[in-house]
């Protein structure tokens, strides 16, 4: 292979002077976990509500929660990134449109919102199946004791349910860290986007990937890690996972 | 507000749009599912062999990449495949290689640990008095797979396995960041060359949305059949 590795380039100084290229994958790095992060919290607010709709007696509630969920699963994630960021401003009135677009760190807005709604679907379908998966007398000893829907949902289903559907939560958290590398396609230099940028200033290739590489593989086992001890703090004792 | 819109590119742009984007995109889909699929089920069974080290190493494969973003596999096969195509072939430089071969043999890899992760999971649901009757009726390793084991597993995951697909199509249009023309990259290029980005983006949108939604309906309704079945 006649390929001239160099993997003292991560301490060389990146042509944007803002250090060395070590700096720029470690500043895409930030950005990743930042979007990741926003990105979760609107996937399991969202997720949660539209999974709780989709489990109501409420035949609306059922059809809000279905049409939701076909919305954002049958789009690739990167034409829904493409809606927000292009055609929305374009539909919007003027002043509002004019406004989307202007807004500082509009991609970053859009990443996290667009890949926030896209992952609250996946949520929404765990947490309808973890909570269809609850037996039946859990609702209805919640009913006999006299609590309303809300409180048989605050209090009996959901604290069961999460706990139920934390393993693939964990992994849709994994996913939503890696979706948010979609949002190269809107202008957002994250991880992945630094390493491209890296690859195109000094034609280092395969460093440069490894490295984002690397990074993702630590990110990955640092959430698996926090997530299986988090699914230990929480488990109940006697019930489901716990000792 | 849509008064300043021109649905009429749209029209216009039909036949470049399904003639050569969706027939990449289709084709894409289908080879990489079945390439997968192949070494997906290869993968599954490197898994479950008993064999410690090649079980790790099938094992560390998919882990590998289910922790990548799909961006990051296209990139990395994109300027990966030309040198390992030099490697293979024994050429001074390295090769080069088309669009379409470099994100098939990018998805089939990428693909191939998910699908890997389905056949195992469909393997392991055969209980086991299936392959000890094979063995009890002689048969071989290979025979017991190909004649007993995989058809049951492969048929138990349809379902998932064609979900999978599903996904794979919508992951597709991810070639997008190597500038190629499949059915997102067209209507890109359309919207880009006549400045009607709106127009071109809510189109793919609805292409897309309505052949998932045909096609998981479908996947529901398969779903339905062979539930009743067993």
């Amino acid at each position: 292979m006649n390929y001239n590795w160099n993997w003292g380039i991560f301490f060389e100084p990146n042509p944007m002077g803002t250090g060395t290229y070590l700096d720029m994958l470690l500043s895409g790095l930030w950005l990743t976990i930042r979007t990741a992060l926003l990105a979760w919290i609107i996937a399991l607010v969202c997720g949660s509500i539209v999974g709780v709709l989709r489990t109501l007696p409420s035949k609306t509630a059922q059809w809000i929660g279905f049409l939701y969920v076909e919305f954002f699963r049958n789009m690739p994630l990167l034409v829904q990134l493409f809606l927000w960021f292009f055609v929305l401003p374009e539909l919007l009135p003027r002043a509002a449109g004019l406004w989307l677009k202007q807004l500082p760190n509009a991609p970053f807005w859009t990443a996290a919102i667009g890949v926030g709604l896209f992952m609250s679907a996946r949520v929404a379908v765990q947490l309808g199946a973890g909570i269809a998966s609850l037996p039946r007398g859990q609702k209805q000893a919640a009913t006999a004791l006299g609590l309303t829907t809300g409180q048989t949902y605050r209090y009996v289903l959901l604290p069961l349910a999460f706990r139920i559907i934390l393993p693939p939560l964990t992994s849709e958290f994994l996913n939503t860290i890696k979706n948010t590398a979609v949002a190269i396609t809107i202008g957002l230099i994250e991880l992945t986007g630094q390493a491209r940028s890296m690859q195109e200033f000094s034609f280092q290739v395969f460093e440069a990937f490894t490295a984002a590489t690397v990074i993702y593989l630590l990110i990955n086992i640092v959430v698996v890690t926090g997530m299986r001890f988090l699914e230990r703090r929480v488990a109940i004792p006697g019930y489901i996972s716990g000792k | 507000m849509f008064s300043t819109l021109d649905f009429d590119v749209i029209r216009r742009s039909l036949g470049y749009l399904f003639y050569e984007g969706m027939t990449f995109t289709l084709t894409l889909t289908a080879l990489s599912a079945f390439g997968g699929l192949v070494f997906g089920t290869l993968i599954a069974l490197m898994r479950l062999s008993g064999y410690g080290l090649l079980g790790r190493i099938a094992g560390l494969y998919v882990d590998f990449m289910r922790s990548l973003p799909l961006v990051l596999v296209i990139f990395w096969f994109y300027f990966l495949v030309p040198y390992i195509g030099q490697w293979l072939t024994g050429a001074s430089r390295p090769i080069k290689v088309g669009a379409f071969s470099s994100s098939l043999i990018t998805f089939i890899m990428f693909e191939a640990a998910y699908f890997s992760e389905i056949m195992r999971a469909g393997i392991q649901s055969i209980s086991k008095g299936q392959p000890a009757a094979a063995n009890a009726l002689g048969m071989t390793y290979s025979q017991t797979m190909r004649y007993v084991v995989l058809p049951q597993a492969f048929r138990n995951m349809l379902p998932v396995l064609l979900t999978q697909t599903i996904v794979l199509f919508q992951d597709t249009s991810l070639v997008y960041v190597l500038s190629i023309t499949d059915f997102l990259g067209a209507a890109s290029k359309v919207a880009q060359r006549d400045g009607r980005l709106v127009e071109m983006y809510l189109f793919a949108a609805v292409v897309y949305f309505t052949i998932s939604c045909i096609a998981s309906w479908g996947v529901r309704r398969l779903q339905a059949r062979i539930s009743i079945v067993r």
